[in-house]
This record gives C-alpha cells, sequence and structure tokens, in this order.
C-alpha cells in the first residue's frame, strides 16, 4: 500500500508530466510529418540538434528564449534536409532519417568541440525560468497538443495532410499540391522536435550534455505509433511512457530492475502494431515518393 | 530488366555513384573543416596517414573495418530480401554478449570453443530479430519500427545481464573469457601491436559466403525474387513469408557475428557500451557498397579506415574527432539521394522517369 501512494504521489504526477513533455512534443512532430507520408526516424537527431542550438543561443546572448527560439528555426531548417532529400529527390526516407541523427550526434559533438572546447558537457547557460510549478516547455508542450488535434482534423489544411497522406494522387488531382504540403509538415514536425530539444537542455537543465536525447526521439516515435497516429493518443502514449520513467527507481526498490522498465514503450509498441490490442496502422501513402502522373 | 542481366551502363552508373557521393563529402567536409580555421589538407593526410601510415595502423584499419563488414551485410542481406534491419545495433550487442558468455565455459578445446561462441552470437542475433521477422511475414507490421524497438529493449536487455547478472558486482565489464574461446590474432606471427584477429578472415569467408548464397543458390534466387517483387514471386511459387523470415534470420545472424569478432578477438570480455553504433553504420556501409558482398567491404575499410585515422587526424591537426561522423552521414544523404546524381547522366531508355 506505501509503495503505491508513493508511486502515485503528486511528485511522481508532476515529474510524469515533466517526462512526457519532450516525448508529446516530439510525438506531435513526427505525426505532422508521417500524416503528410513522410516517415520521421529522424526526431532523435532533430531533438539533439534543437537542444545544442537552445544552449548556444543562450550562451551567446544569455537570453533563454533567445535559445529557445533558436531550439525552433534551427529544428525546421535542419529537417528541411531530410525534407528535400526524401520528397525531391525521393530517397529513401528511413535512410534519411538515420543520417540526420547520424549527422546530429556528430555535428552537436563536433561544435562543442569547437565552441565549448570539450566532448563532454557544455558550460552552464541561462535557463528557462519557472512558470509556476513548471516550466513553460510544459504548458507550450500541452498547447501543441490541443492546437494539432485542431489544426489535422478541424480545418482544411490538416484534411489536406491527412489526404496527402493517404491518397497523394487524388489528393494532387483536386489541385492539392502535394509536395507543398509535405515540406511544410516536416518543418512543422522540426521546428517542434527542436522545441522538445530545447525543453530538455533549457528546461529541465541548464547545459548540453553529449547524446542528452538518450533515445527520446524513439521513445516519442513509439508514442506517435502506439497513440495511432492521433494527438491525443500521442500525448497519452506520452504521459503513460513519462510515468514508467518517473516511477523507475521507485520500483526498483520494489524488487523490479529498471532496465525492464525501460523496455516497456518499445515493448508496448510491438504489442501494438502486431494488433494485440487494437492495430495500429500508419498513414497509407507512408514512405513512398510522391511522382506526379505516375499510377 | 532481369534478375541477373548485367547491364553496362546501368553497372558503370553503379560504381560512379559511390564515388561521387565519397569525392562530394569529403569536399563538403573540406569546406566544414577550414570554415572552423584547419587546414583539410593537412587533416585528410593526417587521416590517411592514421589510417595506412603503417602496418600497424593497417591492421588496425581492418581492425575497425571488421564489424563492419557484417552489419554492412546484414543490412544488405535484408535489403535483397526487400526488407531494412535497422536493427544491426541490438543484435551485435545480443550476439557479443552470448559470445562473452559462452567464452568463460570452462575445459573446452579450441576447435570445439571458437565455433560454439560465434554460434551461439549469430544464434543471439538471430533470436533478436525473429519477432520483427514474424510479425512482418505474416502480419505485414513494418520491420523498420519492429527492429528499431528491438535495438533499446537490446540495450536495456544486455545492460542487466551484463552488468546485473554476469559481471561481478562493481564491475563495468563481464568475467574475462577463456584463451580458448580467443579469436586468433595476427600480432602472434607479425610484429604489430593491432589486435586484428582472425574475425577479419571470418568476415571475408562470410562476405564469400553470402555473394554464392545470393547469387548461385536456390534460396538466394527466391530470396531476391521476393525483394523485387513479392507478389510477382509468390504467383511463381515462391512463398513470400518463408522467404522474409529466412532472409531476415540470416541478416540478424551476420550482425550478431560482428558482437563476436568484437568480444572474442578484440575485448575478450563484454564492456558495456562498446560499440559505437556499428549497426548503424552498417547501414551506411551497405548502401555505399551498393548492397553486393564486394562493395561491401571496400565499404568496410573505408568506414574503418575513418574510424581508425580520426585519433591521428585529431592529434595532428586538431580537428574534432566527430568530423568523422559528419562526413559519413553526408555519404549516407548523397547515396540515399542518388538522383542528385543521376539528373545529370543522359537517359535514353523511353519514358524513363530518372
Amino acid at each position: 500500500m506505501e509503495i503505491l501512494t508513493q508511486i502515485f504521489s503528486l511528485e511522481t504526477l508532476s515529474s510524469t508530466l515533466r517526462m512526457a513533455t519532450p516525448l508529446a512534443i516530439a510525438a506531435i512532430g513526427g505525426l505532422y510529418s508521417e500524416r503528410s507520408g513522410i516517415i520521421n526516424i529522424a526526431l532523435e537527431g532533430l531533438m539533439l540538434a534543437g537542444a545544442f542550438i537552445a544552449v548556444v543561443v543562450s550562451y551567446f546572448t544569455g537570453i533563454p528564449w533567445l535559445g529557445l527560439l533558436g531550439a525552433l528555426v534551427f529544428g525546421g531548417l535542419f529537417a528541411m534536409i531530410h525534407a528535400v532529400v526524401s520528397i525531391k529527390y525521393h530517397a529513401d526516407q528511413v535512410v534519411s532519417g538515420v543520417a540526420i541523427n547520424m549527422l546530429a550526434a556528430g555535428g552537436t559533438v563536433f561544435m562543442l568541440n569547437i565552441i565549448f572546447n570539450t566532448s563532454g558537457t557544455s558550460e552552464s547557460v541561462n535557463a528557462l525560468p519557472y512558470w509556476g510549478p513548471f516550466k513553460p516547455t510544459v504548458y507550450i508542450g500541452l498547447l501543441v497538443v490541443f492546437i494539432a488535434h485542431y489544426v489535422l482534423f478541424k480545418t482544411p489544411f490538416g484534411l489536406r495532410v491527412r489526404s496527402v497522406g493517404e491518397h497523394p494522387h487524388a489528393a494532387d488531382s483536386v489541385g492539392i499540391d502535394v509536395e507543398k504540403i509535405r515540406y511544410i509538415c516536416v518543418g512543422i514536425s522540426g521546428i517542434l522536435a527542436g522545441l522538445a530539444g530545447a525543453h530538455l537542455s533549457l528546461g529541465v537543465l541548464d547545459s548540453f550534455r553529449e547524446g542528452m536525447t538518450a533515445g527520446r526521439g524513439f521513445i516519442a516515435l513509439a508514442a506517435m505509433i502506439f497513440g495511432k497516429w492521433t494527438p491525443f493518443g500521442a500525448l497519452g502514449a506520452s504521459l503513460l511512457f513519462g510515468f514508467s520513467q518517473a516511477v523507475q527507481i521507485r520500483l526498483q526498490g520494489l524488487g523490479i530492475p529498471t532496465e525492464f522498465v525501460q523496455m516497456i514503450p518499445y515493448i508496448f509498441t510491438i504489442i501494438a502494431l502486431a494488433g494485440v490490442i487494437g492495430k495500429s496502422t500508419p498513414p497509407t501513402a507512408i514512405g513512398e515518393p510522391f511522382e506526379k502522373g505516375k499510377r | 530488366m532481369g534478375v541477373d542481366k548485367i547491364d553496362i551502363k546501368e553497372l558503370a552508373i553503379e560504381l560512379l555513384i559511390p564515388l561521387l557521393a565519397i569525392i562530394f563529402s569529403f569536399i563538403i567536409g573540406a569546406i566544414i573543416v577550414y570554415t572552423f580555421g584547419y587546414d583539410p589538407i593537412e587533416t585528410y593526410a593526417a587521416l590517411l596517414q592514421g589510417a595506412f601510415g603503417n602496418l600497424n595502423r593497417f591492421a588496425d584499419t581492418l581492425l575497425a573495418a571488421t564489424p563492419l563488414i557484417f552489419t554492412g551485410l546484414a543490412v544488405a542481406f535484408a535489403f535483397r530480401c526487400g526488407l531494412f534491419n535497422i536493427g544491426g545495433e541490438g543484435q551485435l550487442l545480443v550476439g557479443g554478449l552470448a559470445a562473452a558468455w559462452v567464452g568463460t565455459f570452462d575445459g573446452l578445446s579450441v576447435v570445439v570453443h571458437v565455433p560454439l561462441a560465434v554460434l551461439a552470437a549469430a544464434i543471439a542475433g538471430a533470436i533478436w530479430i525473429a519477432i520483427p521477422a514474424v510479425l512482418k511475414a505474416f502480419l505485414g507490421v513494418h520491420e523498420v519500427i519492429t527492429t528499431i524497438m528491438m535495438n533499446y529493449i537490446a540495450y536495456a536487455m544486455v545492460a542487466y545481464l551484463s552488468l546485473k547478472v554476469l559481471a561481478n558486482p562493481g564491475e563495468i565489464k563481464t568475467p574475462p573469457i577463456e584463451a580458448s574461446a580467443y579469436l586468433w590474432r595476427f600480432s602472434n606471427i607479425l610484429d604489430i601491436r593491432s589486435y586484428m584477429n582472425l574475425g577479419f578472415i571470418l568476415a571475408l569467408l562470410v562476405l564469400l559466403f553470402i555473394y554464392y548464397l545470393l547469387w548461385k543458390t536456390t534460396i538466394g534466387y527466391e530470396i531476391r525474387a521476393v525483394g523485387i517483387n513479392p507478389d510477382a514471386a509468390e504467383y511463381g511459387g515462391i512463398s513470400a513469408p518463408k522467404n522474409i523470415i529466412l532472409a531476415m534470420l540470416i541478416s540478424g545472424a551476420l550482425a550478431g557475428l560482428g558482437g563476436a569478432e568484437r568480444t572474442l578477438g578484440l575485448y575478450h570480455y563484454y564492456i558495456q557500451g562498446f560499440s559505437p553504433g556499428y549497426g548503424f553504420t552498417g547501414i551506411a556501409v551497405a548502401l555505399l557498397g551498393r548492397n553486393h558482398p564486394f562493395g561491401i567491404l571496400l565499404a568496410g575499410i573505408l568506414f574503418g579506415a575513418l574510424s581508425n585515422g580520426r585519433t591521428f587526424m585529431n592529434m595532428a591537426a586538431g580537428v574534432p574527432i566527430d568530423l568523422v561522423n559528419i562526413i559519413q552521414a553526408i555519404i549516407i544523404f548523397f547515396v540515399a539521394a542518388d538522383l542528385i546524381f543521376r539528373q545529370f547522366i543522359p537517359n535514353k531508355s523511353e519514358g524513363g522517369v530518372a
């Protein structure tokens, strides 16, 4: 009983929300991209780059809000590489995503060496202030989820995004610019992944550490899939995965190794994909380059 | 175009694209280096010297290439069946751990112990891809996502098994393996300090075997047929699910072998975090090698040279070692987006959309 009250304490619940924030934001980013038909396994790298740029801008300007803005802008620009390579040059989107992740991992440490003269942790910079119990990014994250739901399901733009992801040729035939929609969506995914990264480096911490996203981009991907490619689903999955991160230390006290708790998001996602608890199905046209006039 | 028909022009393009990708990536790397005030020529000279400067460094390059050849083959083999195994990293880790565990068995002779430990790694790698394989073959679940998920399950699993089950308390590595499980090192007969070992020779043999399997046997023909068009293959009496599972299990086993070389040949124990991402670099190796065993050998050695030469590059030219990762990533972009180059190649075939 005591352990249960510990697990569901106010402290764990608020830490769940903190842990879930970067997952939910990046998952929504992935959602825009994938709903438009572009696979985005680059969330990890985009987050890492965002986390880094946020710290660098805050370091040079002393203003964390500019760091946050920098992360958004750079995340969007960085994602454009994925967009151009995937959309214009029809590259395999998974391969492009792998390359983005590699470029981010190598590039951030390279620049860490150049700017901070270290391969480990950057200097401490001005971090985002608290707004009540949480950092601003937590509230922004929740807002992002609601906006995504509204945009994707209640606006003409959202309808276009979904139609481009399901039936690009049908969308094209009614005059929708398939490629333009996809560029916008991949750009949004980069902006949001950058925001998620800034939450880690300027919200949770006040510095950049090598590889500090530590797989959160892939947990976000898992949350997006587990949430069946819907904003509220992704939020729910992020909260669940965030909760499992928040309680793993306490569960260790019960004799459950942290490693097993760490596996939970990934095992859940495989089970969801297998259709054991209601099959998770990706958008139909996902991963296919769009070639006008073909088919 | 038929499965086996060799088109001279296509072959030339196949060779040209990786070459252009490498050249352009190194040019971009030079621009980056120059931008931050280093000398590109000095940088690349040091990189080259660090990778091939003497016999010892050359051996170290081949040592660094060995796991990449295995993971590159793993990715390419799955590709040939139309599948993307992005889980090479996890398969390599469980393979390495399995080999390290079997390696600690005592009282076995070398001729039994080495093959047994190597086999254990292959089996562990195959087991680690079995769930994605079955889900793909029977339910059509996309293997990219499931193999990524299996990577992260592997990270947690090997951390648990190596640190909390096999390792002595307080240690971050498993107990050393018995000498009977060591992969023989070239330093036994050559005057080198390198830990280059029989694993490289094993990689060459496996590479030849994969070539033979894919292009000279019915099994390989069926796997490639499914890779080109699963529906047509089924129509022709070839079972797609069977070949998908077979190709993925072999792919996983290949990545597992890469782990065996690390634990049996290089470290002689399993140490947490020993892989800097061999499984992911394997994707780059496979792509650059055009998913062909001989291409993979060359690409593996190139990437091995980059990873081996970077320390000397850092010492001699002062450039951060991570330049190498940036160049690797750019190479992948160029190879993946080969339309960038193809658009400049005149295409005479009718109605061809690049």
